[in-house]
Order: structure tokens, then sequence, then C-alpha cells
């Protein structure tokens, strides 16, 4: 069964959340693909996994206004999120506000959401930027919207462990500060990797090839999790599971 | 007493230089105002997001309403980056203060205490931190080994606005579970509502609406305005026009293609066509 880039990308993702000691992922603002990753790897749990994704009120238990996403964190009740970057370094620094040298950008991207908290709480933060290229991979970020590592004087329960692209899995070091490549994904090499990697990072003697998802699994993404996905954000869905308005509109009539 | 009156009489309190606390886009945005302020050409506005900006700020902004933005991001979500706010920000034209969700909530929460600052973890080590001379960092001074903290000054807005269902007469404002409203109103001089409707029953008198309910002690003055958040959503009320803001999004790509749509949708026109 072939798939699309995006169940691919869901499909491991979900992988990442199957970890024991996690137990509640949060997804924030415009994140369709980590959240349908994390309804996904609730599924295929059995359950297990409690998933809050923020904005509208679908798969959101939250009844304390935007700061509840926040508090639960700081409380140390979410054990992963995603988080992405206009620009991500080698230090896992990640830049969500623009390029150039701020205030005088020369590219303005919306701004640093929540990460700058996010990335200190939570203990398992999975970086997800598909787009693989030097200038998104970059040596330094223009801006640090949230930074990878911090000082022993910096309270820090949380930060990066993985890093997921269009090519590649790779992990996050805290201690030595550094990425290290897991494994590439079916069709690409680590010669397209490190052509597009502006960092350097750590390579094993020997990468396997990332799994793609089952038939099962791919079944499961399609038939349950693609409406489910569809309540949050309608227009990535009717993209990628083709989920049409009248569709959605039938099925909370037949439910 | 919560006064009820007419929605360009609600617009007209708000003086030019106001300081304006506005919900998130998914949270009762009140649209119809925004479009009264920009047809009575509201000038040097201070908008603050709570936390995140999008339809509405982006459409002050390119109305030439706005001086100042403070915010932890502003786009249009689904429907990419905020063409105005990105244009008006990359030439200098207002000035962003850049923060983050948390921080934001924080200074409200400050606020609404009645205290100056609040401490808030994480942040230390980014620019953002590097970039806000009012912020402060300092040592633990309880002393319990957790290193430094970030010190975020209370923010006292001098109006918080927001679009309801539902109110009652006496101005108790339905607000459901998104309670950074009831944050936004505590901490604001001033709040102003615009409703769907409202009902003769009291809000209060029921303890299940009471939960929902932002009591009339905080608002100041409410209006009418049905369909007030379109074409935004308003839970239990009506959904996003994705289309809507999808054709937003291209067409204020331009000063032309903007200075239209303001014509055709608010009936107001573009700075520079006004002059």
């Amino acid at each position: 069964m072939t798939c699309k880039p995006e169940e691919f990308q869901i499909s491991v993702l979900a992988g990442l959340l199957n970890q024991p000691h996690i137990n509640h992922v949060a997804v924030g603002a415009a994140s369709p693909i980590p959240g349908a990753a994390a309804l996904l790897a609730q599924q295929l749990g059995g359950g297990r996994l409690d998933v809050t994704i923020i904005h509208g009120n679908a798969n959101n238990a939250f009844t304390d206004g935007g700061r509840e996403l926040f508090d639960c964190a700081g409380q140390g009740r979410i054990d992963a999120f995603f988080l992405g970057g206009v620009q991500i370094d080698g230090q896992a620094n990640i830049n969500l506000v623009g390029t150039g040298t701020y205030p005088d950008l020369e590219r303005r991207f919306p701004g640093s959401f929540g990460s700058a908290y996010m990335y200190f709480t939570v203990p398992h933060v999975i970086l997800f930027r598909p787009e693989h290229s030097r200038r998104v991979f970059v040596e330094k970020v223009d801006f640090i919207s949230a930074p990878g590592i911090s000082p022993p004087d910096v309270h820090r329960p949380g930060g990066p462990k993985s890093l997921m692209t269009e090519l590649c899995l790779m992990a996050f070091d805290g201690a030595r500060g550094r990425f290290r490549l897991v494994s590439v994904h079916p069709g690409h090499s680590l010669e397209e990797i490190l052509d597009n990697t502006g960092f350097s990072f750590d390579i094993p003697d020997s990468v396997p090839e990332t799994q793609a998802p089952s038939e099962a699994v791919l079944v499961q993404l399609r038939s349950v999790i693609a409406p489910e996905i569809a309540k949050t954000y309608p227009g990535f869905a009717s993209r990628v599971f083709a989920i049409t308005p009248e569709i959605r509109e039938f099925e909370e009539n037949v439910r | 007493m919560a006064e009820i009156q007419d929605i360009n009489a609600l617009a007209d309190r708000i003086p030019d230089g106001a300081h304006l606390a506005l919900p998130p886009e998914y949270s009762f945005v009140p649209m119809q105002l925004v479009r009264c302020l920009i047809r009575r050409q509201a000038r040097e506005l201070r908008i603050l997001c709570v936390p995140l900006g999008g339809l509405a700020v982006d459409m002050l902004i390119g109305a030439g309403c706005v001086a100042e933005i403070e915010a932890a991001a502003v786009s249009l979500g689904e429907n990419g980056l905020a063409p105005r706010f990105t244009d008006a920000v990359l030439s200098h034209r207002v000035s962003m203060k850049d923060s983050t969700c948390p921080a934001l909530h924080t200074a409200l929460q400050a606020a609404e205490k009645g205290v100056p600052f609040m401490p808030l973890g994480g942040i230390i080590g980014s620019d953002i931190a590097a970039n806000r001379p009012d912020w402060r960092i300092v040592d633990d001074p309880m002393g319990q080994g957790n290193g430094r903290i970030l010190l975020i000054p209370a923010i006292r807005p001098d109006f918080a606005i927001l679009h309801s269902p539902l109110a009652d007469r006496n101005g108790n404002v339905w607000i459901g579970r998104r309670r950074e409203l009831v944050t936004m109103a505590h901490a604001a001089k001033q709040t102003l509502v615009t409703v769907e409707s409202f009902t003769d029953t009291d809000l209060l008198a029921d303890e299940k609406t009471a939960a929902g309910t932002l009591p009339a002690l905080y608002v100041t003055a409410l209006a009418e305005a049905v369909g007030g958040a379109r074409p935004l959503a308003l839970t239990g009320c009506y959904e996003r026009d994705d289309g809507a803001i999808a054709a937003y999004a291209q067409v204020a790509r331009t000063d032309a293609g903007f200075a239209d749509y303001l014509a055709r949708t608010v009936g107001a026109h573009a700075p520079e066509a006004a002059e």
C-alpha cells in the first residue's frame, strides 16, 4: 500500500510517542501532522495515551482557558509535546520569529508561541520540521525563540529528544548538545542528508532505514484518525485524506 | 451596573491610543466591534493579543489603527501568515513586542491579583527575554535551589473586548470554558462585550450557567451584534468561514487588494485611500 509523505510522517511520529513513560501528549497551534500522530498513537495503544489538542473543543479536555496548557506542563503533567522552527540549529535552538538581524528582519514569521516555556517544562519534546534544507537546518539560528540547552543554574526538566524531517529521524543528546542520526527514510540517503544539513551531527557506523507504516496502521489512520483530526484541521484533512466538509457533515449527522 | 447600548456607541468608548486586549482567534473575537473601530478610523491603538493574534489584528493594522502590538504570535492559522501584520512589522510601521504565550497569561494574572509582577519558569536564554527590557531575570529569592527565574510585570490594559453568544439583562456574560476571557476582564480597567443575544434569565441564578459566566461586576457596557464574530467561529453558534479567511489571506497580500477588501466588507477606506 503506497502512502503519502504526511501519512509516513504521522506514523513515524506516532511510533516516537509509544514509550512507557509518555502518558500524556499535548499538541499546540498549527500542528496537524503532530495532532494526527498523537491520535494515532492513542488508537494504536488502545487508548492508554491521553491526548490534548489545544485550539477548539475536539480532543481537548482543558477547561481553564489558554493558560491551562502551560500550567499543566509546569506541573509536570505533560510528557510529550511537538515544536517546529523556521530555523533549527545543531544545538537544537529553534527560531519561530524570522530571519535577519532582529528586529531588522528580512522575513517575518508568526512568532514564538509558547515554545520558550514548553521546551523547558516538557521532558520529551519532538522537533518536527518536514523541509530538510540548509535554509532550515543552520549552523546558528538568527533568533532563539527557545534554546536547546540551558546552563546548570536554570531549572529545566524538559527539552528536545528527537528531530523528524522529510529525510530522516535524529536524536538529541542534551548533555553533549548534539544531534545523532537515527534512521534514514526509504528512498533517501546519508549523502542527501549531509548535503542539506547546515550543522554537524553524529553518524553511527550503521544507519537503518526508518520503518514505513504497515497496511494495518494506514487503514486505521485513514478510517479512524482522518475524521477525528478533521474536527481540528479541516483544511489539512481534506487535502491529505480527502475529508470534505460534506463528508464531515454526513458523519456528524450519522452520529 | 453594566450599560446596554448600540455597538457604535460601544466602539466610541475606545479612544485613540487605547491599550486594547483581544482574545485569540478561536475564542470569542468581537469582529463586528473591530469593524466599527476601523470605520470610525481609530488610531494609535496598542493591541495586546491574549496570547495570539489573527484576522482582527491583521485588519486593524492594515486599516492604520495600530501603533503597537504585543503577542506570542500573529497568523491566520491554517490560512498562513497574516499579510498586513507581516508587511507592517518588516517595514517598522508598527512596533512589535515579541512575547510568548505563558508570559502574556502571567502578566494578566499578576494584574488580576493586583501584584506588580509574577515569576515564570523557562524562557531564560531565549532572545525573547533578551529583547524585553521590561522583564527581569533574578536569582531565586526564596533560595530553594531553582537557580535564576524570570519576572514578568503585570499588564493592565485599558480595555478587554470580546464577543459572546449570550448575556443576561444584568450584563452577566456567558464565556463557557474560555477562562482566559475572565482573566482578561479581571486585568483590564474596562471590559466591553458584544453578544449574539440577550436572555431574560439570570445566568448567575443556576449553578450550571454561573460557573461559565463572567459576572457583570467586571463588564462596563454591552451591545447586541448578531453574527458578531463572523467570519471567525463562535462556539456553539457558527463555524469559521474558511473560504472567507482563505480569500482574505490571498487579497490582503497587496495594499490595493486589502483596500478593496475593506471597502467591500467594512465599508471603510484604507489609510492611503482615505487621504
